[in-house]
C-alpha cells in the first residue's frame, strides 16, 4: 500500500522563500572584485565543448545557483558548470587556472556561512553530476563514490547492504558527500561515530591549477608522510576540488530507540545528560537539545506536534544504538525512575522505525521552521557544557526592544556544540550590530569556537581572529598562497579580503 | 453515554522493507519491528476524544492475534482506552486468519461487552483487505459509516462525513453502529511514558476463539507470496522532443 501517513515526505530542503535577496556586494558595498579575468565568448565556447550544452547552464536558471540557503547572500555569475568526471574537473580549472577566471566550487548549496555562492562574478563548478558509486566493500565497510553523490541516497545505499554512514544531518536530502568535506560537516551522531577526519579514509581532489591529486586511499592506516587529505577536509573550496571520496562505514546497529524528553531547567538537563552518559556510554548515538522557542517553531510553522507535553522549556532527543536488544527495556526503566525523581517530566519512547522517524523529524525542522520567519542569524559554537545555554538569554535580553521573532538554542549538546537562532522578517542592521561581534567576544572569552561545525566561508570571515591565533592564520594563508597561488579557488571566503590580497 | 469498542491490530511497521520468505509461504516477521496498525491508532484517538468530550463512557480495546497483540493493546490503553480484551489466536491459526472471523469475534465481544459504537481502522496495513467494519456491521445488523473524515454523535445519531471521488459525503447513521476510520479524521497521540505506566494497571481480559465461539478453521489457501515485479531502471532524457520521440516509437501516444 502505498498511502503518506502524516508527514513520511522524504526530508528534502530548499531554501524556502522565494523573495529577491540582495546582492552581497551591494550589502558589503566596501568589498572589491578581485583582478580575475571576465568570462568570454571564446571561454563559453570552450566550456560548451568541453561539457555539452546540457552540463553548461546559463541564463534565469543560474539564479538558485547564485543564492544560499538561508537566502542571506546572493553572487551574480552568469555561468554553471556541470562537470561528470574529475579529468573534465581538471581541465576546467587548467583552463580556468591560465585564464586567471574566479571559480566558485558548490556542492549541494546547503551551507550555512554563504561560502558555496559566489560573492562577484565567478564561475560556478557544481558537482551534483558526479553522483555515481563506484564501489563498496562489504568486508571493510569501505565506501568509495564520486564528490557529487547526495548523503541520503548514499545513506539509502549502504543500508541495504547492512551498513549506514558515519555521520548524518538535517540537510541529508539535499547535500553532498564532498559538502560535507568540504565543510567537515559534524552533524547527529558524531558523538558515537567521530568526526568526519577519523571515518574518512582517502579523496582525490583537483588542484587550482588542473593536477589532479590522489589520496584515495581505502585502508584503514596508512603512516606514509603527511596526511594530505586532511588539508582537504573543512577546506571549504579554497584548495582543491574534492572529486572522489573513500569513507569507512560501520555496520547498521541492530537496535535502534530514540526517546523525546521534556524538562523544566538546563541545570536539570545537564544532570540528565550526565546520567545517560554513563549508563549509556557505549550506544549513545545522540544527545540533542531543542528549547522551548526552537519546538513552538517547529510547531507554528511547520505543522509538527510536539509528541508530548509542550509547555515545557526543554526538550532533548536521545538515540541509542546497539546490537543488543536490552537497550529498549533499560532505557524505559531508566526513564520510569527518571520520571518518579522528577528529573524529567515528559518522555515518550520508540523503537518503531517509523515513530523514530517522526521524533527525528522534529529536531530536523527547526532550521526550516525558523527561516519560514524569514531571515535567521545563526550562530554555531562550541562551548563548555556548563555555559551551553547561557548565551540565549543573554542575547534575549540584548534583543529585547528589537522586531525579533524568535531567538532560540538547540543543537548538538552532547559533543557541546550550540546552535543560537535568531529570526526576523527581514535582515535588519541594528539587529545584527546588537548580536555581533558580542556573540564571537563572548565565545572567545570563554575559549569556545567560534563555528563548531559550519565554517567559516564568507559571512565569518571577519570573525576568523576570535577562534585563530596571528599565526595559525598566518600559516592558513601561507598554504593557501602555495597550493593555488593565483588564488581562483572561492576567493573571498575564510580570510578577510583584506587579508589574502 | 456510550461505550465504544476499538478493533487494534499489530502490523509490521510501515517505515520496514518487507522480505518475503524464501519458502513463499508468507513473509518475514521475526525479529521484524512491529507496531499499531496505522488506521487502528486513528480509530482509538476518536475514541479517546469522544470520551474526553463526555460522549462515550468507556473506551474498550480488542485485538484478536497472537499473544504480542497485547504489546498493541498496551499502546491502546496508553492512548486513553479503559482496559482491553485480547482474543488469543495460536500462530498457526493466526497465518490463515481471515476478515470473517476476525469480525465474527468483534461481532460477539461488541455483545458481551454491551457496545453502542464500534471503530477499527479502515483496513490494515499488511493484508489491505478493507472488511472488517462492513462485515462486522452486518454480522450485527448494526448500520455502517465507512471512511470517517469527521465524527460527530448527537441524540443517538452519528454523522459521518466520508471522503468520496466526488468530495466529501455525509451519512447519518443510528446508535448501534460500525465506523471505520480513514486518515485524515484525526492525528493521532503519542503513547506516553507516565500514560504507558498507568496503562500497566489497566486490566486486560483474556479470551479464546473457543470462549466467543467462533470456528478458525482456515477458509483460503496461500498458493504463493512474491514479491512484486521489479522495476526497470529508468534513463534521463535531454528535452521535451527526444522524450515524445520514445514514447512514440514505444507506442504510447
Ligand atoms: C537543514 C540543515 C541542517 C544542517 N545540519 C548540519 C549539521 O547538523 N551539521 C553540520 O555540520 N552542518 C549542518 N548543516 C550545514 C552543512 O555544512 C551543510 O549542510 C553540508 O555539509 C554542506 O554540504 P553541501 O553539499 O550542501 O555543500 P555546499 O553548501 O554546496 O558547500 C559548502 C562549502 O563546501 C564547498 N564545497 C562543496 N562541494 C565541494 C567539493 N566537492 N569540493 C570542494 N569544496 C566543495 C563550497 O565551496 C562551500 O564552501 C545543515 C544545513 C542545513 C540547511
Ligand atoms: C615494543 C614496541 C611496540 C610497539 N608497538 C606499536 C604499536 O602497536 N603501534 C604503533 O603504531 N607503533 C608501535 N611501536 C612504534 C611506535 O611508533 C613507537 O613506540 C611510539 O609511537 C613512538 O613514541 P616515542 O616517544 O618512543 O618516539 P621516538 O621513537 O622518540 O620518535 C619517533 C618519531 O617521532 C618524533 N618525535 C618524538 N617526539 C616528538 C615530539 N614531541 N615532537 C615532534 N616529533 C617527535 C621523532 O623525531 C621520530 O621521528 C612500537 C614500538 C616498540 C618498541
Amino acid at each position: 500500500m502505498t498511502i503518506n501517513f502524516f508527514n513520511v515526505r522524504k526530508f528534502y530542503t530548499k531554501a524556502a522563500l522565494y523573495k529577491n535577496v540582495q546582492l552581497t556586494k551591494d550589502r558589503f558595498p566596501y568589498l572589491k572584485r578581485g583582478s580575475y579575468s571576465m568570462v568570454d565568448s571564446t571561454d563559453i565556447e570552450y566550456f560548451k565543448n568541453l561539457l555539452g550544452v546540457n552540463n553548461f547552464v546559463t541564463g534565469e536558471e543560474v539564479k538558485s545557483y547564485n543564492e544560499d540557503w538561508l537566502k542571506s547572500v546572493s553572487g551574480f555569475s552568469k555561468y554553471v558548470l556541470k562537470p561528470k568526471t574529475t579529468e573534465q574537473v581538471s581541465t576546467i580549472l587548467k583552463y580556468c587556472y591560465k585564464r586567471g577566471i574566479a571559480v566558485c566550487v558548490q556542492g549541494g548549496n546547503t551551507g550555512l556561512v554563504g561560502g558555496s555562492v559566489p560573492v562577484f562574478d565567478e564561475v560556478i563548478l557544481s558537482i551534483s553530476a558526479m553522483n555515481s558509486i563506484i564501489s563498496f566493500n562489504k568486508l571493510s565497510g569501505v565506501l568509495v563514490c564520486q564528490a557529487g553523490c547526495v548523503l541520503e541516497n548514499l545513506m539509502n545505499y549502504v543500508q541495504n547492504e547492512g551498513f549506514i554512514m558515519p555521520f548524518d544531518l538535517g540537510a541529508k536530502g539535499t547535500c553532498q558527500i564532498g559538502g560535507n568535506l568540504a565543510t567537515n560537516a559534524g552533524g547527529l551522531r558524531l558523538i558515537k561515530y567521530g568526526s568526519l577526519q577519523g571515518s574518512v579514509l582517502g579523496l582525490q581532489a583537483v588542484l587550482a591549477d588542473g593536477q589532479i591529486l590522489d589520496c584515495l586511499n581505502t585502508l584503514k592506516k596508512d603512516n606514509t608522510g603527511y596526511h594530505l587529505k586532511h588539508l582537504f577536509i573543512g577546506s571549504e573550496g579554497t584548495l582543491g576540488v574534492i572529486t572522489k571520496v573513500a569513507i569507512q562505514c560501520p555496520n547498521s546497529p541492530k537496535f535502534v530507540n530514540v526517546s523525546f524528553i521534556g524538562l523544566e531547567s538546563f541545570e536539570k538537563v545537564l544532570s540528565f545528560f550526565s546520567l545517560v552518559r554513563k549508563e549509556f556510554s557505549a550506544s549513545l548515538s545522540s544527545f540533542e537539545l531543542m528549547d522551548a522557542v526552537a519546538i513552538k517553531s517547529v510547531q507554528k510553522n511547520i505543522g509538527i506536534k510536539c509528541p508530548i507535553n509542550d509547555n515545557l522549556k526543554f526538550y532533548v532527543l536521545v538515540e541509542l544504538s546497539s546490537d543488543n536488544n536490552y537497550i529498549s527495556h533499560s532505557i524505559q526503566e531508566f526513564l520510569e525512575k527518571a520520571l518518579d525523581e522528577e528529573l524529567i517530566l515528559d518522555a515518550t519512547v520508540a523503537d518503531q522505525p517509523s515513530l523514530i522517524k517522526n521524533l527525528w523529524k522534529i529536531r530536523e525542522n527547526i532550521p526550516e521552521s525558523l527561516l519560514r520567519y524569514g531571515y535567521v542569524y545563526k550562530y554555531d559554537i562550541t562551548l563548555p557544557h556548563e555555559l551551553f545555554y547561557e548565551i540565549v538569554p543573554e542575547i534575549r535580553k540584548r534583543l529585547k526592544n528589537l522586531d525579533v521573532k524568535a531567538v532560540c538554542g538547540y543543537g548538538h549538546l552532547g559533543d557541546g556544540n550550540l546552535h543560537l537562532n535568531v529570526a526576523t522578517i527581514e535582515h535588519n542592521v541594528e539587529i545584527a550590530s546588537a548580536i555581533e561581534p558580542y556573540v564571537y567576544e563572548w565565545t572567545s572569552k570563554y575559549k569556545g569556537s567560534i563555528s563548531a561545525e559550519h565554517g567559516i566561508g564568507f559571512l565569518k570571515s571577519k570573525y576568523l581572529k576570535y577562534s585563530k591565533s596571528n599565526l595559525e592564520i598566518d600559516l592558513m594563508k601561507k598554504l593557501k598562497n602555495t597550493i593555488d597561488p593565483k588564488k581562483i579557488l572561492n576567493p573571498y571566503k575564510i580570510f578577510p579580503q583584506d587579508e589574502i590580497n | 453515554m456510550a461505550r465504544v469498542l476499538v478493533g487494534v491490530k499489530r502490523v509490521i511497521d510501515y517505515a520496514v522493507k518487507i522480505r518475503v520468505k524464501p519458502d513463499k509461504s508468507g513473509v518475514v516477521t521475526d525479529g521484524v519491528k512491529h507496531g499499531l496498525n496505522p488506521f487502528d491508532e486513528i480509530a482509538i484517538e476518536e475514541a479517546v476524544r469522544l470520551k474526553e468530550k463526555k460522549i462515550a463512557s468507556e473506551v474498550i480495546a480488542v485485538s484478536c492475534g497472537i499473544s504480542q497483540a497485547q504489546e498493541s493493546l498496551r499502546t491502546a490503553l496508553a492512548m486513553g482506552a479503559d482496559r482491553a480484551v485480547h482474543v488469543e489466536v495460536p500462530q498457526a491459526q493466526y497465518d490463515t486468519l481471515l476478515p470473517l472471523h476476525v469480525s465474527k469475534m468483534l461481532a460477539r465481544v461488541a455483545v458481551d461487552e454491551k457496545a453502542d459504537i464500534i471503530i477499527v481502522g479502515k483496513q490494515a496495513i499488511d493484508d489491505d483487505s478493507n472488511q472488517t467494519a462492513q462485515m462486522t456491521a452486518a454480522l450485527l445488523g448494526w448500520p455502517q459509516a465507512t471512511f470517517a473524515s469527521e465524527v460527530t454523535v448527537a441524540d443517538g445519531n452519528v454523522l459521518v462525513k466520508r471522503e468520496v471521488d466526488g468530495g466529501l459525503e455525509t451519512v447519518k447513521v443510528k446508535l448501534p453502529a460500525v465506523i471505520s476510520a480513514d486518515l485524515r479524521l484525526n492525528e493521532p497521540r503519542y503513547a506516553t511514558l507516565p500514560n504507558i505506566m498507568k496503562a500497566k494497571k489497566k486490566p486486560i481480559k483474556k479470551l479464546t476463539a473457543a470462549d466467543v465461539d467462533v470456528d478458525l478453521a482456515p477458509r483460503q489457501q496461500v498458493l504463493s507470496v512474491e514479491d512484486p515485479p521489479i522495476r526497470q531502471a529508468g534513463s534521463v532524457v535531454p528535452d521535451v522532443d527526444t522524450l515524445i520521440t520514445k514514447l512514440k516509437e514505444k507506442g504510447h501516444l
